[in-house]
């Protein structure tokens, strides 16, 4: 309620300081996730050709063509079918694992901040701990050692390792919360602790859980890609953002088309994204002074 | 008086933090009459809103209600009573208005989604059902308009207005005591009048009684029929509003009082009671108000007064009701011959 950083920073891709998007900007990211989006979800029908079949092993790694606007990968896969299903999986990977850090990072949150005494304390030092944990190199040890990891399991543990940061920033506005005449009031009408926090200091915090879930899913996409192209996220040859890029990545002076339109991608969405939650962070501020 | 609909006897409300024991109230008594004004008076710190918390048992740790207090209401013991059987009490049968009707309402809900709320969580009737009752008291509290006004949120009520909404909250389940804490200290003085007067003639017409708890002798005046005047955690005098009125007897009132601005005296400094109230981890020995007090003697230091019986039902905590003569010789209270010789 008081500070000016984004709720959850997004480690390397974090918004511009100082430059403050324009309600024009808002509405520019909002319609490029829309364009990505619809692509994304209709890639069966957008794509081209199929992401996986490779048709003619010699014409692999083609440049840009009518035919193939993005060009080929070196197995001679269409590199723009493979992004437009690509976004599909990214995509569907980070919405998910926002899903699940939201719900957990809210409900730890929300019993962490409304906890008093030493269940209180003892859910704030483990919530310290959890944070001083690097998650990028958690989250390589544990798929280094699940080598099979299918789908699920990595939304999974993408989700379940990406919720301190939202913990600690509900616990916080809960803490001020809890405090306000309202909450006292509620309890002095009879309302039970589950009604308290459910009905009236949940639906207070729901506004910075929401920019926090929209900045949260910029850095769920590139940590995706990141360990995508490492090897250890989305599998092939089912395609991914980041694994097409590691398809292009060995040869990226001479077939450089491979990686940049699935990179191009990212970041057209990493930012729209992180516009977009700037924006909402700064719309929805001023009803969160007047909360208090 | 029969049966009094609450009776607070010997509570003591004490928090025990790491820099010691506050003996926040310690050892009060009190009773409420079906239908009577109660008012409790004192400055900030003096304990009467940890009383107000302890009657609805919203005291939070490391604040407990001590062994041996009772407060009794409608038979049962509120000390003793299960989280379910407090929750059947809170807002039903009792039920508290704040003091600050800006916070006091939640701001992403409508007031009238708020003030029904009250009904859904008594558990009866439906959604629509809560809604029309809700719509009908704030009527009854005299908003204009209730209906449009039920659909609006808290930001969009002026101070007054959300202070009618509080009382419709408070008046949903037609309780039988209402506690109010300072309701009108954050309004505006012609608005104040004008919430006193609607608490007045609500209780009227529903026979709720009302514990009025305030600094402000003036709301006492114009709502109560009985006074409890307290400091330091303790009662230190109680009587009829008007024997009160006509005779303060405890030092500590007769400073409250002169303290009230008065319209026909002259022009110059206002009245105040010297000092302040001390912490309520060390309450002085003896009597807790000796140090401010202009009387004081050493009896005051040696001997903790007990409640002695003035007249009727006029009590009062001061060693002046056994050693009147004393009155007759004030001096400069501890706390200024401090100042003086600094």
């Amino acid at each position: 309620m008081n500070s000016d950083t984004p709720l959850v920073q997004p480690r390397g891709v974090a918004p511009l300081r100082g430059w403050q998007p324009s309600r024009g900007a808002a509405v520019a990211a909002s319609v490029v996730l829309v364009i990505i989006i619809a692509a994304c979800a209709l890639a069966p029908l957008i794509a081209p050709y199929d992401p996986t079949v490779q048709p003619n092993i010699l014409a692999s790694s083609q440049p840009p063509s009518l035919a193939h606007p993005f060009g080929t990968d070196p197995y001679s896969r269409d590199v723009l079918s493979r992004v437009i299903h690509g976004g599909r999986v990214s995509l569907l990977v980070a919405v998910l694992a926002t899903l699940v850090s939201v719900t957990l990072g809210t409900a730890y949150g929300a019993a962490a901040g409304y906890a008093r005494g030493i269940s209180g304390a003892v859910l704030e030092r483990l919530l310290e701990a959890l944070l001083s944990i690097p998650r990028l190199l958690l989250l390589i040890a544990v798929f280094a050692a699940w080598r099979e990891v299918p789908i699920k399991g990595f939304i999974l543990i993408l989700g379940v390792t990406g919720w301190y940061g939202l913990a600690r920033l509900v616990r916080g506005q809960v803490l001020a919360l809890k405090a306000q005449d309202f909450v006292a009031s509620a309890h002095a009408l009879g309302a039970t602790r589950a009604r308290v926090i459910i009905r009236h200091i949940l639906p207070n915090v729901l506004t910075p859980v929401v920019v926090a879930a929209t900045l949260g899913l910029g850095h769920v996409i590139v940590l995706e890609a990141g360990l995508s192209y490492l090897g250890i996220g989305v599998r092939p040859p089912d395609p991914s953002w980041g694994n097409i890029i590691q398809d292009g990545s060995d040869q990226i002076a001479a077939h450089w088309w491979i990686s940049l339109f699935p990179g191009v991608a990212i970041v057209l969405t990493v930012m729209a994204f992180n516009v977009l939650g700037d924006a909402l962070l700064r719309e929805l501020r001023p009803r969160q002074i007047e909360t208090g | 008086m029969t049966q009094p609909l609450l009776s607070v006897e010997n509570l003591s409300t004490w928090f025990h933090t790491s820099s010691g024991v506050a003996r926040s109230v310690d050892g009060v008594s009190f009773a409420i009459g079906a239908g009577e004004t109660l008012g409790i008076v004192g400055e900030s710190g003096c304990g009467k809103s940890v009383t107000a918390l302890s009657i609805l048992r919203l005291i939070q740790p490391p604040g407990r209600i001590e062994a041996g207090s009772r407060i009794m209401f409608e038979g049962k013991d509120i000390v003793t009573l299960d989280d379910k059987g407090m929750r059947g009490i809170r807002g039903n049968r009792i039920s508290m208005i704040f003091q600050e009707p800006m916070s006091a309402l939640n701001p992403v809900f409508t007031v009238g989604d708020q003030v029904a709320e009250v009904a859904r969580v008594h558990g009866n009737g439906s959604r629509q059902d809560a809604w029309n009752r809700a719509v009908e008291m704030l009527s009854l509290t005299g908003i204009p308009s209730p209906e449009e006004r039920a659909k609006q949120y808290p930001h969009q009520l002026s101070g007054g207005m959300r202070q009618r909404v509080l009382i419709a909250m408070a008046l949903m389940m037609t309780p039988a005591l209402i506690i109010a804490d300072e309701p009108t200290t954050a309004l505006d003085v012609t608005i104040q009048a004008q919430i006193l007067e609607l608490l007045v003639e609500l209780q009227n017409r529903l026979g709720t009684s009302i514990l009025m708890i305030t600094h402000d002798l003036g709301v006492i005046a114009e709502t109560a029929s009985r006074v409890v005047v307290m400091y330091g955690g303790e009662v230190v005098e109680e009587a009829e509003v008007k024997t009160l009125f006509a005779g303060a007897h405890h030092p500590y009132t007769e400073g409250l009082m002169n303290a009230m601005p008065q319209i026909t005296a002259s022009r110059g400094r206002l009245n105040v009671i010297p000092g302040t109230v001390p912490s309520p981890t060390e309450w002085p020995s003896g009597c807790r108000f000796r140090d401010r007090c202009s009387y004081a003697w050493e009896r005051c230091e040696r001997e903790h007064p007990p409640l002695y019986q003035i007249s009727g039902s006029h009590t009062s905590r001061c060693h002046l009701a056994v050693e009147p003569e004393r009155r007759a010789h004030p001096h400069l209270p501890l706390v200024e011959q401090a100042n003086a010789t600094v």
